[in-house]
């Protein structure tokens, strides 16, 4: 299977995020490399806003994921509560 | 107490760029708004010709009829580069959004005089088009225009024009619903009030001449409209029921203020630069303008009933004085 | 999906954000008609596109202008802060050696300059295309590439006060031999139709191919304690996923629309793999030789962000009938030699680059013999310490003889031939009586099928020849005429500095005697 992939700059909020996304998707193996973390999972990865703002203590809109955004690969779905990639969806 | 805080001191090799440095002499350190605009365009050894205009070069200032012997003494006097431009959109948008929070929260659409809410969105909500037809415009000068100092401002502005469409379309969803924007598009492509701005609009869609397009979108068609809805009939409405819709245009009343001073800034230097610019520049301002005057006029009627032509009149004695003062006779 | 425009009572539900961005973005358009369709987008037909319904595009990200600002606002507060402290600090004593710093040279005359065509390039695209969302998401990234020009321009300007190679980037792009490359390859995408420019930047640069640049590029500035790039950098390349997914957008799209695109789009991914694979050849050098700490080996980077991640992209397209493009498996093969033909190549040639060089140390090319055990030890290490021989003997090896440039790519004529990396790679064609020179079966396929456009080529060794890369001054009658001499002063390079080999350069003894002030009484 096609893997996806989302990385980070390395930032307190980026930290959360990442816990968040290992949380929910227990396959997506964390690779921290200079300044930066990626994450890759195997066919798709979702974050959720509910589990984000958990981590963070605090309301949290997923389009403020580009402040801390690097790169990702697959296609984009986004909604208010969950962005999600994948590769052979529709 | 004292605290010493010691780095090192290193002398600098050299000031600036040297393309800044012959403009601005080589031990004058450049701002960040001259580094980012001053010569950024490449002007030289263009590979291929545009499949798309094969008469003209990538970036070439025979596009216009506008001769400057220099595209960068254009100045924007906001000196604006992305950041700048950016912080300062984002502090009118932490307004605005506060603005239109304060109205939601507190059911202010919903107390607006039905009389007056409807008269809002049948002015406010078609132009809503014209917004989106300035950003086409504007989008167009940034890519056929010549020199960054010119064509850079003119994509914040596009990027602008198309923030105002989305605020004028906020503003037709909080005073009524989705089926508002659908109205307000019909009365835009076929009530008789909107033709003669659509064809105005339409007509501009298709102008060659990025300097002439930049004069009817930005100093004409603007420079009547802005002062016609967000002054007159911002405080005809305001008058007859309350400041609630007024409070939601704040963004664009701003913003013509600030942008204001680009275009003036603008025409000022094409006028200054030699007699012949300031020629062609009076014949395209008086040909828009006696367009853009018939085809707001029944616009001015819509919004302000009798007092409509008086608005237009004084609107348009405005005008003439600021492209005057931009040193263009018309 | 078709929005709903159910009529709402007192309490208005709250729109979800694909509701709420249809309703502010997409219903703005109209058919006009006091001026036709085709006259007001004039460019939308010509290169043999076919759609049907611009309704079907699909916006990836859905921000409207406020969001925008908000957030990008607060990406650009934070890097100018970090820009600010960099330099009030010092921060590039911190580096972890001055031969870093030509990558960054590389990087800002080759590369700044195209984020600035990627902006005028938008905006033309973001103007011609009929559809609504596709013009939105084009203007935007036209603002997205601007900012990503100035923001370099204004971190290297840091670097320019202090060190030797920045001083005159707009100057060189416009004519110095190897920039040519890259400035070639935007003018090419700039200058086709506006499709194919999607499919050139959008795509195959975007999304295909971005990764390389900037990914290895940025962590590898981090890892040589380079905070002022790796802020730009990663700041830059957080709008790149935006970009990226457009890209992927707009080719999922035209494939949807009408089969007869499928052709069409076939030809300008393979064409625009390889027109940006072959740029790509600067970062390979970049990250296998420029970093004194090295991040990754290029083909490291490429295995994943070409091979794993493009081969899922292409897996993904093949249900549109897309293959991967023709010159996938040559450039999957050449990883093993490209970084290392190109940096020998500037070696040779120091003296008309305005970045240092140098012969890698034994550590470094035992680092190199580990990361490329099939190549490194039996093709380039013999020619490498060869050099190094020479430079103790005192005469380093300059390359006097100008090079023959591929009419397409405008590398000189360094690659190899596939399969024999012993023998350089030479491809002709005739064309209109006349012969032109390729250098590879990528470049001659593409100018082949359209050579009108390329015969056209600012080619800068045949500029020299002809006499017009001298300055006024330059008076060839003179007996003492140096036209090499001449050519580098026409393209602003400081003789003995800018281009001086990396050994006893302005910048590696300021650099040394800096670092020793900040450390010594």
């Amino acid at each position: 299977m096609s893997t996806v992939f989302i990385a980070f700059q390395t930032n307190e909020t980026s930290r959360m995020i990442v816990e968040a996304i290992t949380d929910d998707n227990p396959e997506a193996v964390v690779n921290e490399q200079p300044a930066m973390v990626k994450v890759d999972a195997p066919g798709t990865l979702t974050v959720h806003r509910a589990t984000v703002e958990d981590k963070l203590g605090r309301s949290f809109d997923l389009q403020e994921l580009h402040v801390h955004l690097i790169t990702l690969s697959g296609h984009i779905d986004e909604s208010d509560d969950e962005f999600t990639l994948s590769w052979n969806a529709n | 107490m004292q605290i010493d805080l010691r780095t090192v001191t290193i002398p600098v090799q050299r000031h600036s760029f040297t393309h800044i440095a012959d403009r601005l002499g080589p031990d004058k350190t450049p701002t960040r708004y001259q580094e980012a605009t001053l010569d950024v365009q490449a002007n030289a050894n263009f590979h291929y010709r545009p499949t798309w205009d094969p008469d003209h070069e990538i970036f070439d200032p025979t596009r216009s009829k506008l001769v400057m012997k220099d595209w960068y003494t254009f100045k924007d006097p906001r000196q604006y580069y992305y950041a700048t431009y950016t912080i300062a959109r984002a502090r009118m948008q932490e307004t605005a959004e506060a603005d239109f929070e304060f109205v939601e929260k507190r059911g202010l659409a919903e107390s607006f005089a039905p009389a007056a809410k409807q008269k809002a969105l049948d002015v406010l909500v078609p132009l809503r088009h014209v917004a989106w037809g300035a950003n086409m415009n504007n989008s167009s000068v940034c890519a056929y225009g010549y020199g960054t100092a010119f064509t850079a401002p003119c994509i914040f502005q596009a990027m602008d024009n198309l923030g105002i469409a989305q605020y004028l379309s906020r503003v037709g969803l909080l005073l009524g619903d989705a089926e508002a924007l659908d109205e307000g598009k019909a009365a835009w492509t076929s009530a008789p009030v909107w033709q003669e701005l659509r064809r105005y609009v339409e007509d501009t869609l298709v102008v060659q001449d990025p300097v002439e397009l930049w004069v009817a979108q930005n100093l004409v068609l603007d420079g009547l409209l802005y002062p016609l809805v967000y002054e007159k009939f911002d405080a005809a409405l305001t008058a007859e029921a309350g400041p609630t819709v007024s409070m939601l245009l704040r963004f664009q009343v701003d913003w013509f203020a600030e942008t204001s001073k680009w275009v003036d800034a603008t025409v000022k230097t094409a006028a200054a630069e030699s007699p012949e610019n300031a020629a062609l520049l009076a014949e395209w301002i008086g040909h828009y303008r006696d367009r853009a005057v018939a085809a707001l006029a029944p616009v001015a009627e819509l919004a302000l009933g009798a007092d409509g032509a008086a608005a237009m009149a004084d609107v348009q004695s405005r005008f003439a004085a600021r492209v005057a003062k931009c040193g263009v006779a018309l | 999906m078709t929005m709903t425009s159910e009529p709402t009572p007192a309490a208005k539900k709250k729109l979800g954000l694909k509701e709420r961005y249809a309703l502010m973005t997409r219903g703005l358009d109209w058919e006009t008609t006091y001026q036709p369709m085709e006259k007001v987008f004039p460019y939308a037909t010509y290169e043999g596109i076919k759609i049907h319904d611009w309704d079907a595009w699909q916006d990836p990200f859905r921000l409207t202008m406020d969001a925008y600002w908000k957030y990008q606002a607060e990406k650009e507060q934070k890097l100018y802060a970090i820009m600010d402290a960099f330099a009030q600090n010092n921060g590039h004593l911190g580096l972890t050696d001055a031969r870093y710093l030509n990558s960054l040279k590389l990087f800002l005359t080759g590369v700044s300059p195209l984020e600035y065509m990627a902006h005028r390039g938008f905006a033309h695209v973001g103007r011609a295309m009929p559809g609504v969302g596709a013009r939105v998401a084009c203007q935007m990234q036209s603002l997205d590439e601007l900012r990503h020009a100035q923001t370099q321009i204004h971190s290297m300007s840091n670097y320019n006060k202090l060190y030797d190679g920045f001083h005159s980037w707009r100057h060189m792009h416009d004519r110095v031999w190897y920039l040519s490359v890259p400035k070639s390859f935007f003018d090419d995408a700039i200058t086709a139709g506006p499709f194919e420019f999607m499919i050139a930047i959008g795509f195959s640069f975007e999304y295909v191919l971005t990764n390389l640049l900037f990914v290895p590029f940025i962590s590898g500035a981090a890892y040589n304690g380079d905070m002022g790039a790796m802020a730009f950098g990663f700041s830059a390349q957080s709008d790149e996923s935006r970009h990226m997914t457009l890209g992927l957008e707009a080719i999922k799209f035209m494939l949807e629309q009408d089969p007869d695109n499928l052709p069409i789009v076939q030809r300008w991914i393979d064409k625009w793999f390889w027109r940006g694979y072959r740029v790509l050849t600067l970062v390979a050098m970049m990250l296998d030789y420029m970093l004194p700490k090295k991040v990754m080996s290029w083909k490291e980077a490429w295995e994943i962000y070409a091979e794993e991640n493009g081969g899922a992209l292409f897996a993904d397209l093949a249900r549109y009938g897309i293959r991967p493009p023709l010159g996938w498996q040559q450039a999957c093969d050449d990883k093993e030699h490209l970084s290392h033909q190109a940096w020998s190549t500037f070696y040779q040639y120091q003296g008309a680059a305005p970045f240092h060089t140098w012969v890698p140390s034994p550590e470094d090319m035992a680092w190199e013999a580990e990361k490329y055990p099939n190549t490194f030890d039996q093709y380039y290490r013999p020619r490498f310490e060869y050099w190094a021989e020479q430079e103790a003997a005192g005469t380093r090896f300059n390359n006097a003889t100008l090079p023959q440039l591929c009419q397409v790519c405008q590398i000189p004529m360094l690659f190899t031939e596939p399969g024999d990396p012993t023998r350089i790679c030479y491809r002709e064609s005739e064309y209109d009586g006349e012969t032109y020179h390729t250098c590879s079966d990528g470049c001659q396929a593409i100018f082949d099928h359209e050579p009108e456009k390329y015969v056209q080529a600012w080619l800068p060794v045949h500029q020299i020849y002809q006499g017009h890369c001298f300055g006024p001054d330059a008076d060839p009658t003179s007996p003492d005429f140096n036209p090499l001499l001449e050519v580098i002063k026409w393209y602003r390079m400081d003789v003995g500095t800018d281009n001086a080999p990396y050994e006893g350069s302005r910048d590696q003894e300021n650099f040394q005697a800096w670092k020793a002030m900040q450390t010594k009484n």
